[in-house]
């Protein structure tokens, strides 16, 4: 194999071979003038009022999957995460840890699609860092992530702020992510397709807060899914959260996937969905601008926030009994009998 | 003796001696003996003396035991004489001490003749009232609130008696004497009807209320009954429309329905019954028994809908426990379906307000009544094996008498909690030398059964008077009950993990008041073991404070965990994947030929890569397999359905028949390990000649039988123990528990089985606290 085809320890040593890197890789893809600079870290002016600021590591395996990859992931991640804050997110940072021997082509691609999402997302790439690791040390590359915004004024979203007779809006369907990674990681074949669920969901956060309508609570249901999402909001904001299962939105394949795998869609990561706790008197309308967004077309509302059962999530069954929703952990032994 | 030939005795009773007319007894008897003196309430039963002419005193030592009232037990009669007192007649002493600590609290029971007999005669001031009751019968656990039982204490506290039920409650020798719960149509509770949206339809008088919902019944409607321990939904069991009905608005499409029949005569058209299961089904506990259905009833014109048990061997019936239901059964349809009234996965509903909400979209009218229900209590479900009572489920009518856990030696246990399982779970209390163990509760899978659940053990500590000093619960983490347990822990009670089977195996020992080693054959569902496993085909080998596994079945994979419990088609394929590999595609046999071809192949590249398959050595799981394998039951919409289909359609004519072969390996600890892979080759070969499956089902029970009896040998041969235990919920299996009782038999080994408790996991409580109790007693 040739040699300038596969990372070498060199790349990430500082030198010459980094800086190569860096000019003839990196910055094209991320063209931006605060990264042009070269300086040590990007300086900019920001909006008066509040900021948010979020990090996140990205490991998945496989680093390419349908729908996605790992650099696309690593960016709506973070700029997810930011919204979720109730801001605007401008500026990312990239930490990249790759494991010496990784195919150029293959860091070309995810460098690529991290350009790609920045650029779908309006925000820029404006400081990074690259380290080349010995091989083993890591599995072929590791991201890191970091993202800031700007909270507009009058904007309070958090986690504790789930009240009785709010109701629970999901932007879209369930589980998709989590199925396509496990699907493809275990290489289990079936012939319907499934893809990763990975968007940015920034403009529709800021969609939803020019209204002005008000929102309580947002969230992404990564990973631990819907269920440990809103076990976390039931918990912070010592209120019950009644989902009805006849209600939540999972994708036929995605469903058929579940159901053979025993898994419940309602613990499958998402990469590109939210929670949206607002209201009951608003929801409809908030549900209308959610589903203006290229990635909102699917919302519904599946729940409501009630006074009883504070810190637990309650499923109302197709039969018409009730199952809790736990807080996933760990593995799921068998227990009926 | 005296001086005027007088004798005195001191008499110290224990036992269910309180709040069952025990002491009036006991006045009546010393009087027409003429015999005088007194009794009186103490801390652990009731005090004796009584004095008069010794032959006198003899004939009324005799006819004590003999005589004494239904529902009391006596279990210990300490008598020492003594010098006679100035005393001319015999009087019933008020308690000093009200508060009574270690009295048992009675279960509640059936209407008795007496009281049947007066609700029946139209010059009775009860004729017709459907609460009437009597120091023999009646409702107790489900009205009491708190100890001492005493009206105040019950909800017959907001009903004041009227004059004439005053002057019987406060007569020692009325048959009412200190009944709590008595009443009259004057000043006791009464019933009403409505519809489905609460409106009454009856013009406020109960004796139109009754003869509407008869009326109703009678015309295939479903009403809701509010009865002892909850509420049932009733339907006439002979129109099978609208047992139809009830399947599609409970949403419970095969599940089977209990029945109540007016009398055991209008049963013999329907089941078969010996003498025992005629005695079971009239006692005052009143449990649903479950008889077999006969092949040819006799009568067409009294057929019951073919939709009550479908697949089931049998029928669960009861009779009526209250004179409510009496009155229903006598002047509506002769058998009623009686099905639990509660939301799916949630407990009985007791609250007339929340019955109206459950199940306004099931029932058509409701037939309410204002006496309110403390406590829930399910029905009990019972059978017959072997001669000897066995329960499938111990609630109504004997939850919360206690199991007498005497072991041989004198050790009593501490206080101790068992907090039972995640299914069909029950709770046990434990004190001195017995053990509580709670009515039957539910699947802890609901917050109401959460609920439930920690109401029942504060309900039971409060009327026991007992607080555990330790607490004994499940390995799994899963279960609610072992969380429960957990959060105790955290206050800084003693915690015991106790293994599943080797709970299910202490609760027979403790039944049956072993002690030493035994050996234990657990076949069960689900219960996860010590490596990390699910169990449920095992032979350990058992004390009180340890277990060894000596041999299992092999483990299959469980492909999507639970939902190859829901599936069983899905074990039908691990089955086949352990024996033919991949090849399995290629098997041409109805069920590989039914299968969707994708699923089949995901299924075995989840086995393959071992994507949420958990290991199993479940005897339920591999009922399952097989009962799919023969295109029995492909899913279940109910626990065992599979099982219970498979054993339904097993030719027990052939059961004589040969077994196939089956093998023993030996794992790397010394376990034996039961291969099943020879009889799963010969059960597809027989499948393939279109042998019957009725055939193949039956040579399966046969193998599986001999398999278990041929590992338990191999093993009592290895340790020298011939004392062997059966429990887990497959011995509910008729044909497994009668195949293995007799080859253990002949093979000489001394059997025990359950009789007092269930062998499902409703016993499992009770092996937990005995664990827990052999540990605490091994603390310096
Ligand atoms: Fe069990
Ligand atoms: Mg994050
Ligand atoms: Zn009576
Ligand atoms: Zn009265």
């Amino acid at each position: 194999m040739n040699k300038k085809d596969t990372i070498l320890l060199d790349h990430g040593a500082g030198g010459k071979v980094s800086h190569a890197m860096f000019s003839e890789l990196i910055l094209p893809l991320f063209d931006n003038e605060l990264l042009a600079k070269q300086n040590d870290g990007a300086v900019f002016e920001v909006p008066p009022g509040r900021m948010a600021f979020s990090t996140d590591s990205y490991t998945v395996d496989p680093l390419f999957f349908p729908g996605g990859d790992i650099g696309e992931l690593a960016v709506n991640g973070t700029v997810n995460d930011v919204a979720m804050c109730g801001a605007i997110p401008l500026y990312i940072s990239v930490g990249l840890i790759i494991e010496e021997g990784m195919q150029v082509v293959d860091l070309k691609r995810i460098l690529q699609s991290m350009a790609r999402a920045a650029q779908k997302a309006d925000v820029r790439i404006v400081t990074g860092d690259t380290k080349v690791v010995p091989r083993g040390k890591v599995d072929k590359i590791f991201i890191n992530t970091s993202g800031i915004g700007s909270i507009p004024t009058g904007v309070h979203v958090s986690g504790d702020g789930a009240q009785p007779g709010d109701k629970v809006i999901v932007s879209g369907t369930i589980a998709d992510h989590g199925v396509t990674i496990l699907s493809e990681r275990e290489g289990l074949k079936f012939d319907s397709d499934v893809k990763s669920d990975s968007a940015p969901l920034n403009h529709m956060v800021k969609g939803m807060l020019e209204s002005g309508y008000p929102v309580h609570v947002l969230r992404d249901p990564t990973r631990g899914g819907l269920g440990t999402t809103l076990n976390e909001i039931a918990g912070q904001s010592t209120v019950g959260i009644r989902l009805f299962e006849d209600r939540l939105p999972v994708r036929g394949p995605v469903r058929g996937i579940c159901e053979l795998l025993g898994f419940d869609p309602l613990y499958l990561a998402n990469e590109g969905k939210l929670i949206a706790i607002v209201p009951g008197a608003d929801a409809d309308n908030v549900l209308d601008i959610i589903r203006r967004d290229a990635f909102g077309k699917d919302a519904v509302i599946i729940g409501e926030v009630t006074e009883q059962d504070p810190g637990r999530v309650v499923l109302e069954t197709f039969i018409g009994g009730t199952r809790i929703v736990e807080m996933l952990t760990g593995e799921q032994l068998p227990r009926i009998c | 003796m005296g001086a005027s030939g007088i004798a005195a005795k001191k008499i110290e009773i224990s036992g269910v001696v309180q709040g069952v007319g025990f002491r009036p007894f006991l006045f009546g008897l010393a009087c027409a003996h003429h015999l005088c003196g007194h009794v009186s309430n103490t801390a652990s039963g009731v005090a004796l003396f009584i004095q008069g002419k010794p032959k006198h005193l003899d004939a009324f030592l005799l006819d004590l035991p003999e005589k004494k009232p239904l529902l009391s037990q006596i279990s210990r009669m300490v008598s020492t004489d003594t010098q006679p007192l100035d005393l001319t007649a015999f009087s019933i002493i008020k308690s000093r001490n009200a508060r009574t600590k270690s009295a048992l609290i009675s279960p509640d029971v059936g209407v008795c003749p007496d009281c049947l007999k007066e609700m029946q005669n139209p010059a009775d001031r009860r004729f017709e009232y459907p609460f009437i009751n009597c120091t023999n019968c009646g409702p107790r656990y489900t009205i009491i609130q708190d100890i001492p039982y005493d009206r105040p204490n019950t909800s017959m506290t907001s009903f004041a008696m009227c004059p004439e039920c005053r002057k019987e409650y406060e007569d020692p020798l009325n048959r009412r004497f200190h009944a709590q719960p008595n009443a009259c149509p004057v000043c006791g509770p009464r019933i009403f009807l409505t519809d489905n949206k609460a409106k009454q339809v009856d013009e406020n008088d109960p004796a139109q209320a009754m003869a509407l919902a008869a009326q109703f019944l009678r015309q295939g409607k479903i009403v809701a009954v509010k009865g002892l321990g909850g509420f049932h939904l009733a339907v006439d069991a002979a129109n099978a429309t609208a047992v139809d009905l009830l399947r599609q608005r409970k949403k419970r499409p095969h599940k089977p329905f209990a029945l109540m029949a007016a009398r055991d005569s209008s049963l013999f058209d329907h089941v078969c019954m010996d003498g025992d299961e005629k005695a079971l089904l009239g006692s005052y506990h009143r449990p649903i028994v479950l008889l077999k259905k006969k092949a040819f009833p006799l009568s067409a014109s009294t057929l019951l809908a073919p939709n009550i048990a479908p697949d089931n061997p049998c029928l669960g019936i009861m009779l009526p426990y209250t004179p409510l239901h009496y009155l229903l059964l006598d002047k509506g349809p002769d058998i009623l379906v009686m099905t639990s009234g509660n939301r799916s996965g949630d407990p009985l509903s007791i609250d007339n307000a929340d019955a109206l909400d459950a199940f306004a979209h099931i029932a058509d009218y409701f037939l309410l009544h204002n006496r309110d229900i403390y406590f829930r209590v399910d029905d009990s479900i019972t059978r017959i094996q072997q001669g000897k009572l066995r329960f499938l489920r111990r609630s109504r009518g004997y939850a919360p008498l206690p199991v007498d856990i005497t072991p041989p030696t004198d050790d009593k246990p501490a206080n101790i909690l068992g907090c039972g399982a995640g299914m069909k779970s029950t709770i046990c209390l434990t004190r001195d030398r017995y053990a509580f163990l709670s009515p039957h509760i539910g699947d802890l899978e609901s917050i109401q059964v959460h609920k439930f659940y920690k109401d029942t053990i504060e309900h039971m500590q409060k009327i026991l008077d007992i607080r555990p000093l330790c607490v004994a619960h499940d390995l799994h983490p899963g279960y609610f009950s072992t969380q429960f347990a957990k959060r105790l822990g955290d206050q800084g009670i003693p915690l015991i993990g106790v293994q599943h089977h080797h709970a299910h195996a202490l609760s027979c020992m403790a039944e049956n008041h072993l002690d030493g080693t035994v050996l234990a054959l657990t076949l069960d569902g689900t219960g996860l073991g010590t490596d990390g496993h699910i169990w449920g085909g095992e032979v350990l080998t058992c004390t009180y404070d340890g277990f060894e596994r000596r041999a299992q079945l092999d483990y299959l994979p469980m492909p999507g965990g639970d939902a190859a419990v829901r599936a069983p088609w899905r074990m039908a394929v691990a089955l086949l994947y352990k024996v033919y590999g991949p090849g399995i595609m290629d098997l041409d046999i109805p069920f590989v030929r039914s299968l969707d071809k994708h699923k089949l192949a995901f299924l075995i590249q989840m086995m393959a890569r071992q994507v949420n398959c958990p290991l199993t050595s479940s005897t339920g799981r591999l009922f399952d397999a097989v009962s799919a394998l023969l295109m029995i039951c492909r899913e279940i919409s109910y626990d065992s359905q599979a099982a219970i289909a498979l054993a339904a359609a097993a030719d027990v004519e052939e059961a004589t028949n040969t077994a196939y072969l089956f093998d023993m390996k030996t794992g790397a600890d010394g376990c034996r390990i039961m291969d099943i892979g020879p009889w799963v080759r010969q059960m597809v070969t027989d499948i393939k000649r279109g042998v019957p499956r009725s055939r193949i089902a039956a040579r399966f029970h046969l193998t599986l039988s001999r398999m278990m009896v041929d590992a338990a040998a191999t093993v009592g041969q290895e340790t020298g123990l011939n004392r062997i235990v059966l429990s887990g919920g497959v011995f509910n299996n008729d044909m497994i528990f009668s195949q293995i009782t007799r080859m253990l038999g002949a093979k000489s080994f001394k059997v025990y089985t359950h009789s007092s408790v269930p062998c499902g996991d409703g016993g499992i409580a009770l092996g937990q606290a005995m664990a827990a109790a052999a540990l605490q007693r091994q603390k310096p």
